[in-house]
């Protein structure tokens, strides 16, 4: 076991039989190790694995090969459980899924009753937690009321009241629009720069990925690629002969590369096409 | 003539209690027929409610809603066959999937329609292959299909009513980037094969630079913008401020053109190489700076 707090060992995976129907092999073999602190991406359509990988990182699901290690804890071994999830907390697409209580403080303060926290240590927790996310003001709000970010960021406290190393996210954006996928965003982000807790991030949105330390994607139960954004998203031929997306500024630089401009390999965001790109062009008449 | 007008259309929600919010305000705004249209704005801009009006689901606090000229709360107990031809396509639309089979449930909008059975099943099956659902799934129960068949099944059945209009919330909700793109080519297709109106509220501005003709443009309520798509992304700042987004090479271009490169707004990259190819060429002489 290297020093990785997540660790994926040789992990196949096959979703159970159904009557009439072979059982589905999902992955195939995938080593990954996660360090603690650090911000992956997990990138790959719908029936690429990411969603079952993940899974397995809260021991939601167990390898039926390989094995999977959280913070050198075994998931394969039932008593440990507990300690996992209490580890490492999982979000999910849907956050109306996710909201159980009629008041957000209650909600948030759901995981850490089940945890045994005693009372005075979850208002603390709790309302470190709403304040950590941003919605410290909405306490006595009611969740339905919420709009879509706002529910997705107290669903995120609720995990943080756990005080997890580690939150997986699976596709938390996919349901948001433009300002609820921001604020997010700026969460997460903030979240493991200011505490510290590892993400693994699951998403199809290539500028989501782009914010990472690393970027693994997966491709028929397997990873196709992985390393920081740059390297990744600087593999253009390869994801598109996935079918995979590349930033759309990626993508104006590699081609007007490709016609022979002397651009750089990767632009990764609008910033730095824009800068590449004034590089060349002649210069403009003063307006 | 518009298929659709709406004037001075109001929707206030809770009115005449404390709680009363203006979530539709003096909307004029005119629907050509066989267009695609756009609708944008962030949650909360009035946009779901808006839509809601256009068949009658709603009944504006004041204003009108005409459809072919006439005003649909003419006469409020024909309001049911408004709904018939602007037909409306709700989020998560294969929440609503409740039949036995899949055939059956697309059935279900031309039934009511008071169409025969094997009229009603015509229609069901040519909406099926519009929205390329095979003939083998349709025998299957809705709850045997996978999340982008129910949602293709669930449009299919609004669909099949052959609407004047057709209006779809947020239909690519939750799909992945493949699924995506095949569920709106497929409505794309419909559109072209049929001429009739679609009118597409979301969230992708990439989707809508795709597909939409024009873009309306909603913020707080109000009718803010009306105009063909390019010339509504090229106002890309603003709508920054109304907290949308404009596609990433839309705003690459915006950007250029902002510190003085003589480029136009585009909508995909593939315009913008056009656009940026010349300017390169003439630029290549200072490869070495």
């Amino acid at each position: 076991m290297d020093k990785s707090y997540l660790s994926a060992e040789n992990v196949s995976y096959a979703y159970p039989a159904r009557e009439d129907e072979e059982s589905f092999e999902v992955l195939h073999g995938v080593d990954l190790g996660i360090r603690k602190g650090e911000f992956v991406a997990l990138l790959g359509h719908n029936g690429s694995g990411k969603s079952t990988l993940a899974k397995h990182f809260n021991a939601l699901l167990l390898p039926a090969g390989g094995k999977v290690y959280v913070d050198g804890l075994d998931t394969m071994d039932e008593s440990l459980k507990l300690e996992i999830r209490r580890r490492v907390g999982l979000v999910l697409q849907n956050p109306d899924n996710q909201l159980v209580a009629s008041v957000v403080e209650e909600d948030v303060a759901f995981g850490p009753e089940n945890l045994g926290v005693p009372p005075p240590e979850i208002r603390r927790r709790v309302d470190d937690a709403l304040r950590a996310v941003g919605m410290y003001d909405y306490r006595l709000n009611a969740p339905y009321k919420l709009s879509g970010g706002q529910k997705q960021r107290v669903a995120i406290a609720g995990i943080i009241a756990m005080q997890p190393d580690c939150i997986v996210l699976d596709e938390p954006t996919a349901m948001l629009d433009p300002r609820g996928r921001t604020e997010v965003l700026d969460t997460i982000h903030s979240l493991n720069r200011g505490k510290g807790i590892t993400i693994v991030l699951i998403t199809h949105y290539m500028d989501e990925a782009v914010g990472a330390d690393r970027v693994v994607v997966m491709d028929d139960g397997r990873i196709l690629t992985q390393g920081t954004p740059r390297e990744v998203f600087s593999q253009v031929r390869l994801l598109k002969a996935h079918q995979l997306d590349v930033p759309q500024a990626t993508e104006l630089v590699w081609r007007l590369r490709r016609e022979g401009f002397d651009l750089p390999e990767c632009a990764l965001d609008t910033a730095e096409c824009v800068a590449a790109l004034e590089k060349l062009l002649p210069r403009p008449q003063k307006i | 003539m518009f298929v659709l007008e709406t004037k001075d259309l109001t929707y206030v929600y809770g009115a005449g209690t404390p709680f009363h919010k203006t979530a539709v305000n003096r909307v004029s705004v005119g629907i050509e027929r066989g267009e695609f249209l756009g609708i944008i704005g962030h949650t909360g801009s009035g946009k779901s409610t808006f839509i809601q009006t256009l068949n009658g689901l709603l009944r504006p606090t004041s204003g009108t809603v005409l459809l072919n000229g006439k005003d649909i709360w003419a006469e409020p107990k024909k309001i049911r066959s408004v709904r018939f031809r602007v037909g409306m396509v709700f989020q998560y639309p294969e929440h609503q999937l409740f039949e036995e089979t899949v055939l059956k449930d697309i059935c279900f909008g031309p039934g009511n329609m008071g169409l025969s059975a094997a009229q009603a099943e015509e229609r069901a099956r040519r909406a099926a292959k519009f929205v390329g659902l095979d003939d083998e799934l349709l025998g299957k129960s809705p709850f045997e299909l996978s999340g982008g068949q129910k949602r293709r099944a669930a449009i299919a059945g609004v669909i099949a009513m052959d609407p004047d209009v057709l209006v779809l919330d947020e239909p690519t909700a939750g799909l992945d980037p493949q699924g995506r793109d095949m569920l709106l080519e497929q409505i794309s297709a419909y559109h072209r094969a049929r001429g009739s109106t679609v009118i597409l509220v979301s969230h992708s501005m990439e989707d809508i630079a795709r597909f939409a003709d024009r873009v309306l443009v909603m913020n707080e309520g109000r009718a803010v913008m009306l105009d063909k798509t390019k010339n509504v992304f090229a106002r890309g700042r603003e709508l920054e401020a109304m907290g949308l987004r404009v596609p990433q090479i839309t705003s690459i271009l915006l950007t250029l053109r902002e510190k003085g490169y003589p480029v136009r707004p585009v909508l995909t990259v593939d315009e913008a190489v056009e656009e940026l190819r010349p300017l390169l060429r003439k630029g290549g002489a200072h490869h070495a700076q």
